[in-house]
C-alpha cells in the first residue's frame, strides 16, 4: 500500500493523471452538466434524448477507455480494437447458441476476451513492438483478418442475441426511459469503476501503471513489463467485449457492427486526451449526449452527418487544446 | 536511405518494362496495371508527407475522394475532357491539403494522425449528404468511359510526371527543409526553416498527388465515383502500402503499390477458404506477416541488402527516418 501511495504521488508529480485538468475545462463541464439537468427538467424529450445519449456515450466510453489503456502503455492506437470487440460478441452469440443463459455467456465472454487480448499481444504485437508504425499496420491487418474470419465462420447476415434487459420502458412523470439504456449505462459504469479500482488500489494495477509510466525503471524494480503489457491488452479486450455486447441490442450482430462505434471511440478518446482514462470516459459520455441532442434539435444534422459532426467537434476541441480536454502539455527536451 | 534519383539504368529498364507490358497482357491485367500506377502516385504523395516531412496522415483517402469527385463532377456536368480534369484535381486537392495543413501546425504525432483520420471518415459522408449533386451512394459517373489500355497509359504517364515533380521538389531547398522538419522541428525552425510554410506545402503537394490518384481511380472504375470506394479502408490501404514501401525508396514505393493493388485480387484466388471472405483472411494475414518480417518495409530491406558486404552500390547515408 505504501508503494501504491508513493506511485500515486509520483504520478501527480509527473502530471499524467487528473491534475492536468485546467479550471476552464472544469467550468465548461459543470456548465454543460447544469445545462443538461435544467433542460431535462424542462422538456421530457430533452430528458429522453439525454439518457439515450448517455447510454450510447457509455458504449463509446468503454471502447475509448480500451484504446486509452493501450495507448498509455505503448503509445499505439489499436485499430483492431473494434473488430476484436465484434469477434468477442460473436463468441457470446455462439455461447447462447449452446444454450448458455445470457448473463453466463456475458461473463464467460469477458474471460475469453481477456485471454484473446493477451494472446494477441504476445503472439502478434510483441514481435513488432519496437516500431510504432509497424504495430499500427499490424493492427490494421488484424482488422481485416478478424473481419474475414468472422464473416467466414458466422456469415455477414444479421444475427440476434437474447435481449439482455428486455424491452421494458419506465415512465417517470412524462419521461420514458428505456430499460435497455439504463442497463447499458449501469453495466458500463460498473466495469469502468472496477477497472479504476484495479488500477488504483491493487498491487497488479500498481505494477501495470509503473510499466506504462516508466518501463525501464519498473523492470529494474522487478515488474515484469512484458507480462503487464499482455495483461493490459487483455483488459482492453475485456472493455471492448463489454462495449460490443452493449452495442449488440441496438445494431444487432453483424461483422461491421463496431466500425462506427470505433470511430466515435477514437473521437471520444482524443477529445478527452489519449493519455487520460477519465478523459476517455467523460469524452465518450459527452459525445454520446451531444450527438443525440444535435440530432434531435438541429435540422441540418441528418444521420449522414453524425460522424462528420463528431469529428468537427473533435477538431475544434483539438485546435483549442491540442492534447485533448484532459491531456497535459508534453514538454520535450530538444 | 537512398534519395530519389532520375538517371539510373535500372530506372530506364523499369520504365521500358512498364511501357511494353500492356502489349503482353489481357485487358483485365492492364486494368490491374493501371491500379498499380494509381497506388504508386498516391503512396508517392504520402511518402513526401510522412517519409520526408515526418507528418503522419491516415486520411489520404479523403484527398483521393476529392480528386475523384472533381473528375466525376466536371465530366458529368460539364463534359470536360478527362485529361483536363487531372490538373484540376491536382489543384483542388492541393488547396484542400493546404487547408488541412493549417490545423496540422498545431497538432503533432498521433493527434495529427487521428485528425487526418477524421477527414477520411467525414469526406465520404458528405457525398451522401449532398446526394442530389454528388450522386449519393449510387455514385456519379463521368460522361465518357475509357479503355483499360488508355487508362494504363495515362496512369503511368502521370506517375512518371509526378515522380519527376517529386524529385524536383525534394532534391533542392524544399526537400532539405522537409527533411529538417522530420528530423527535428525545433532545430529546423532554429536554422531558418519557416515551419508553417513548409508544413502546409508538404500537405498540399502530398494531397495533390493523392487527388490525381483519386481522379485516375475514378476513371479506372468505369468512371464511377462512389463513396464506398473512398471509405476509410482506402486510407488504411494507402497506409499499408506506405508501410510496405518503407521510407524514401522508389523501388519500395513500387513494391508497396504492387502489394496493395494486386494482393486483394490475388488473395481472392487462394483456394484456402474458398468463398469471398477468404480474400480478407489472406490479405490480413499477409499484411501481418510482412510487418513481422519487414518492420521497416521494403526500403529497409533494400538498405540492408545494400549494406551487405560484396555489393558495391554506394549507399547514401542520411540521418533519421
Amino acid at each position: 500500500m505504501e508503494a501504491v501511495r508513493r506511485l500515486n504521488y509520483r504520478e501527480r508529480r509527473a502530471n499524467r493523471i487528473g491534475t492536468g485538468v485546467s479550471p476552464a475545462v472544469v467550468i465548461a463541464l459543470v456548465a454543460a452538466a447544469i445545462f443538461l439537468l435544467v433542460g431535462s427538467l424542462l422538456s421530457p424529450i430533452f430528458a429522453q434524448q439525454t439518457v439515450a445519449g448517455l447510454a450510447q456515450g457509455a458504449v463509446f466510453a468503454s471502447l475509448a477507455l480500451a484504446l486509452v489503456l493501450i495507448y498509455r502503455a505503448t503509445e499505439v492506437i489499436n485499430f483492431a480494437q473494434g473488430e476484436m470487440a465484434m469477434a468477442t460478441t460473436y463468441f457470446a452469440y455462439q455461447l447462447t447458441l449452446w444454450h448458455v443463459s445470457y448473463w453466463w455467456a456475458f461473463f464467460l465472454t469477458l474471460i475469453i476476451a481477456f485471454f484473446f487480448g493477451a494472446i494477441v499481444q504476445v503472439a502478434i504485437i510483441r514481435p513488432v513492438q519496437r516500431s510504432v508504425i509497424a504495430v499500427v499496420i499490424v493492427t490494421v491487418g488484424m482488422f481485416v483478418l478478424i473481419d474475414g474470419l468472422v464473416t467466414w465462420k458466422w456469415g455477414a447476415d444479421l444475427k440476434f442475441m437474447p435481449a439482455p434487459f428486455g424491452n421494458t420502458v419506465y415512465h417517470v412523470g412524462s419521461v420514458a426511459f428505456a430499460r435497455q439504456d439504463i442497463g447499458t449505462l449501469v453495466v458500463t459504469i460498473i466495469s469502468v469503476v472496477l477497472l479504476w479500482v484495479l488500477f488504483k488500489f491493487t498491487k497488479l494495477g500498481l505494477a501495470m501503471r509503473a510499466a506504462a509510466l516508466r518501463p525501464a525503471s519498473a523492470a529494474l524494480v522487478g515488474v515484469r513489463v512484458n507480462r503487464m503489457l499482455a495483461i493490459g491488452w487483455g483488459l482492453a479486450a475485456v472493455l471492448g467485449a463489454v462495449a460490443g455486447l452493449m452495442t449488440e441490442p441496438t445494431v444487432f450482430l453483424q461483422p461491421t457492427m463496431m466500425q462506427a462505434v470505433l470511430l466515435y471511440a477514437f473521437a471520444a478518446a482524443v477529445l478527452g486526451g489519449l493519455e487520460s482514462p477519465a478523459g476517455a470516459v467523460i469524452g465518450g459520455l459527452a459525445l454520446g449526449v451531444f450527438l443525440n441532442l444535435v440530432g434531435q434539435y438541429v435540422g441540418f444534422a441528418t444521420s449522414e452527418l453524425r460522424l462528420p459532426i463528431a469529428f468537427a467537434v473533435l477538431l475544434i476541441v483539438l485546435l483549442v487544446k491540442p492534447h485533448g480536454l484532459f491531456g497535459s502539455k508534453q514538454v520535450r527536451r530538444v | 536511405m537512398k534519395r530519389f534519383s532520375v538517371a539510373h539504368p535500372l530506372l530506364v529498364i523499369g520504365a521500358l518494362v512498364i511501357a511494353l507490358l500492356p502489349f503482353q497482357m489481357s485487358g483485365y491485367h492492364t486494368g490491374l496495371g493501371a491500379h498499380v500506377a494509381i497506388f504508386f502516385i498516391a503512396i508517392l504523395g504520402l511518402n513526401i508527407l510522412t517519409g520526408y516531412t515526418g507528418q503522419i496522415s491516415i486520411g489520404h483517402g479523403a484527398f483521393m475522394a476529392i480528386g475523384g469527385y472533381t473528375t466525376a463532377v466536371m465530366s458529368h456536368y460539364h463534359h470536360t475532357n478527362l485529361i483536363l480534369t487531372l490538373p484540376l484535381a491536382f489543384a483542388i486537392a492541393f488547396c484542400f491539403g493546404v487547408l488541412v495543413g493549417i490545423p496540422a501546425l498545431r497538432f503533432s504525432g498521433v493527434y495529427l494522425a487521428l485528425a487526418t483520420f477524421a477527414l477520411a471518415v467525414s469526406v465520404p459522408q458528405f457525398t451522401l449528404k449532398f446526394s442530389s449533386f454528388l450522386g449519393g451512394s449510387n455514385g456519379l459517373q463521368t460522361s465518357t468511359t475509357k479503355s483499360n489500355a488508355w487508362i494504363y497509359g495515362v496512369s503511368w504517364s502521370c506517375a512518371a510526371i509526378l515522380y519527376l515533380v517529386a524529385w524536383l521538389v525534394l532534391r533542392g531547398r524544399t526537400g532539405r527543409a522537409f527533411r529538417a522538419i522530420r528530423d527535428s522541428e525545433v532545430a529546423a525552425a532554429a536554422s531558418g526553416v519557416t515551419l508553417p510554410i513548409y508544413k502546409t506545402l508538404a500537405f498540399g503537394i502530398s494531397a495533390a498527388f493523392a487527388g490525381v490518384a483519386g481522379s485516375l481511380f475514378v476513371i479506372a472504375t468505369n468512371g464511377f465515383a462512389q463513396p464506398n470506394e473512398f471509405a476509410v479502408f482506402l486510407s488504411l490501404t494507402l497506409l499499408i502500402g506506405a508501410a510496405v514501401a518503407g521510407l524514401g525508396s522508389l523501388w519500395g514505393i513500387l513494391v508497396g503499390a504492387v502489394f496493395v493493388a494486386l494482393l486483394p485480387t490475388v488473395s481472392a484466388d487462394v483456394p484456402l477458404i474458398g468463398s469471398s471472405h477468404g480474400q480478407d483472411v489472406v490479405f490480413g494475414l499477409i499484411v501481418i506477416v510482412i510487418m513481422l518480417l519487414l518492420p521497416t518495409g521494403f526500403a529497409g530491406l533494400l538498405y540492408r541488402l545494400r549494406s551487405l558486404p560484396g555489393i558495391r552500390t554506394p549507399v547514401e547515408k542520411e540521418a533519421g527516418g
